[in-house]
């Protein structure tokens, strides 16, 4: 589904990835690890198409084509989904009003009739008990005044309605207590299906408890230098960066 | 300076033609006209030497010199004149036509007997004298600039609402003052006067239209008195064709936890300048004054607005908002102003600005003067752009660039739009800030 070959990326000039490959098959969840500042949340905003990224070199395939020749919106539609880090607020724009009109554009794109605000409500309706999502949150603007959980929790929501073939889940974890942890946790795992794939990029091991996955890498100065089961996890959860960090230098 | 002199010498020939078409109305009124004449020869049109008006160059309207279209002969016939009626108003309506009330397109089957809503001239000469005479001119005039004292020098067109002690008005009224361009361009000088009792409530809708682009000007004066524990809720529709020159004044008094809601929305005009004073002259009273200016193309609106805390415990919001697209141009100047006596003031006051073109140009001032130290008082002002990260969060859920600009740049009026209580100009807002989106997406 995704192949990620070589890939180079800079930040204003400062050099952020330096030649990963990746490939993800559908039907698969893969994790990614590594300390702060190694490139996790740069490799996840890049396949999304945020404009702030200057990919250097390599390139990558989602289901054969080239994804840089596609704008953000276009890999929306294609199927590509960036749970947000940091979800952005919207102010006067309904949350339903912004959902349908995703939801809408997608369908428009693989030809379908659209949907009414009527009939809309009750898919809505339905999706939001995947995230056991509070139907006043519906009618409020987009994020705005949410808590931390409730954000969160609306992304894997927008993902419920839009069923993205891949989905990054740019540490979704961070900033969840428990509850709001199996919550989100849970969506995922009943979003899964052998067609798509999930890319969860992570600090902690603690999400990978819920949503296990096929494959963990670990990104450290914007190489995957480790890649394993998910006993890898459990390893750094136990070990620590620092061995990586050591092993990285000693190389 | 010889320009100045001869545009006075056009409207004095003007003004002794129409004062003496005015015989049969109480002296007084004469006398108001006379003075406020001599009020605006003294003053002159403003020009932009005056800090008031540095942003704003009246100049072309002032070379304009249009006749009062009470003075014109054209018959104009008006089709279409309930495309301009808001639909919660439908019986409960005055229909001015080129500044002359039309009684076939007016009800007020809607409004209880009690309440009075009247065409301005059979006020003046009617049963209402006392009311005028106690009121009319007494906000706008010493304090009122040239284009004021122009308005009551021609006054005749426009209303009296006046809403007796305790009573309740449903259903909102709408003043529909509409521009039906014939071959004269002209000059309406709408004039009303709202009186709400104590414990009185209203609902008034301001709707200044056009049937047909034109060059012509609106010089409206509204002056409204809030009575103790009264409520007055204003919306003021400027919706004026895309040549047209409007320039008015709103003015109220709030008494005694009286409330004072003004909300303006600002569409057409080329050149539009709106001043606006609130002054709370006992405690409790309170003021909400909102706006929205949505300027395209070669339009100039400018907002001057002064809020008064007279005495202690009075509260007043400001929220203003501007979108601007093409090469425009906005001016906002708010003045809020705290007296010395005036304890326990709470103001708060914003205004911000989305420029939609790099041509589009924005000047905000935003004052807070306050003689006092018991106040809590906040204001600020932002011009800027749609932002990237919440275009970029649009983008990467599927929306097609267009839409959410478009989307984001509804969510930035939406503020203001879903605080209006009445659908009908909700609706009318919607399809104004989408046209104007759609214009811009085809240009």
């Amino acid at each position: 589904m995704l192949e990620i070959r070589d890939l180079h990326a800079t930040v204003d000039g400062k050099e952020i990835l330096r030649g990963i490959n990746l490939t993800i098959s559908k039907g698969e969840i893969h994790a990614i690890m590594g300390p702060n500042g190694s490139g996790k949340s740069t490799l996840a905003k890049i396949l999304a198409g945020h404009p702030a990224y200057e990919v250097t070199k390599g390139e990558v395939l989602f289901e054969g084509r080239n994804l840089f020749e596609l704008a953000p919106d276009e890999r929306a539609r294609e199927g590509v989904f960036l749970a947000f880090q940091y979800p952005v607020e919207v102010p006067g724009v309904s949350n339903a009003q912004f959902l349908r009109l995703a939801y809408n554009e997608k369908r428009k794109h693989l030809g379908e009739e659209e949907l009414d605000p009527l009939e809309f409500k009750d898919l809505l309706a339905e999706r939001a008990k995947v995230v056991e999502m509070d139907a006043s949150l519906m009618s409020r603007s987009v994020n705005e005044g949410f808590s931390g959980g409730e954000k969160k929790r609306n992304e894997i929501l927008q993902m419920a309605v839009l069923e993205p073939k891949l989905a990054v889940l740019d540490e979704t974890d961070s900033g969840l207590d428990i509850d709001a942890l199996r919550i989100v946790s849970e969506g995922v795992n009943k979003l899964r299906t052998p067609e798509n794939a999930v890319v969860l990029v992570t600090h902690y091991q603690r999400l990978l408890n819920y949503i296990v996955p096929d494959h963990v890498h670990v990104l450290y100065k914007g190489r995957i230098v480790r890649t394993g089961g998910k006993e890898l996890a459990l390893e750094l959860e136990e070990k620590g960066y620092d061995w990586i960090k050591e092993a990285a230098a000693g190389a | 300076m010889s320009t100045a002199v001869k545009e006075k010498s056009i409207y004095a020939d003007a003004f002794r033609e129409f004062a003496a078409s005015r015989e049969g109305e109480p002296a007084w009124v004469g006398r108001l006209r006379e003075g406020a004449f001599g009020y605006f020869e003294e003053l002159g049109f403003p020009t932009t030497d005056e800090e008031d008006w540095k942003y704003t160059n009246v100049a072309p309207l002032v070379r304009k010199a249009f006749p009062p279209a009470a003075l014109g002969r054209d018959e104009v016939e008006v089709v279409g004149v309930e495309t301009f009626v808001s639909a919660e108003a439908g019986r409960s309506r005055l229909v001015f036509v080129n500044g002359v009330y039309s009684p076939e397109h007016s009800s007020r089957e809607a409004l209880p007997p009690e309440v009075t809503v009247e065409e301005l001239g059979a006020a003046l000469a009617g049963e209402h004298g006392e009311v005028l005479w106690n009121h009319l001119g007494r906000l706008s005039g010493e304090r009122g600039n040239a284009f004021e004292a122009l308005n009551a020098a021609f006054l005749g067109g426009g209303a009296l609402l006046r809403v007796p002690k305790g009573v309740v008005v449903e259903a909102p009224v709408q003043l529909l003052f509409l521009t039906a361009p014939g071959e004269t361009e002209a000059a309406t000088f709408p004039r009303v006067l709202v009186v709400a009792e104590r414990d009185s409530r209203l609902d008034l809708i301001e709707t200044h239209a056009s049937t047909a682009d034109a060059e012509y000007l609106t010089d409206a004066v509204v002056e409204v008195f809030v009575g103790e524990g009264a409520r007055v809720t204003h919306y003021k529709v400027q919706d004026e064709a895309g040549s047209a020159y409007h320039v008015a004044a709103t003015r109220a008094e709030v008494s005694k936890d009286g409330t004072y809601d003004l909300t303006t929305v600002t569409l057409g005009a080329r050149l539009s300048r709106h001043e606006i004073e609130v002054v709370l002259t006992s405690p409790g009273a309170a003021c909400h004054v909102d706006g929205l200016y949505l300027v395209g193309d070669g339009q100039h609106a400018d907002t001057h607005s002064l809020i008064e805390h007279r005495e202690p415990d009075c509260a007043s919001r400001q929220t203003y908002k501007g979108i601007l697209d093409g090469k425009s141009r906005a001016v906002f100047n708010g003045r809020v102003y705290v007296h010395e006596g005036a304890r326990g003031t709470d103001a708060q006051q914003s205004n911000k600005n989305l420029l939609l073109s790099t041509d589009a140009r924005v000047d905000t001032k935003p004052q807070l003067e306050i003689y006092n130290d018991d106040v809590k008082c906040a204001h600020g002002a932002t011009v800027g752009q749609l932002e990237e990260e919440e275009l970029f969060y649009l983008l990467s859920r599927g929306l097609h660039p267009d839409l959410a600009r478009n989307l984001l740049t509804y969510g930035f009026a939406e503020e203001i739009v879903e605080k209006i209580r009445f659908g009908s100009i909700r609706a009318q807002l919607d399809e104004a800030i989408l046209n104007r989106l759609h214009a811009r997406l085809e240009a």
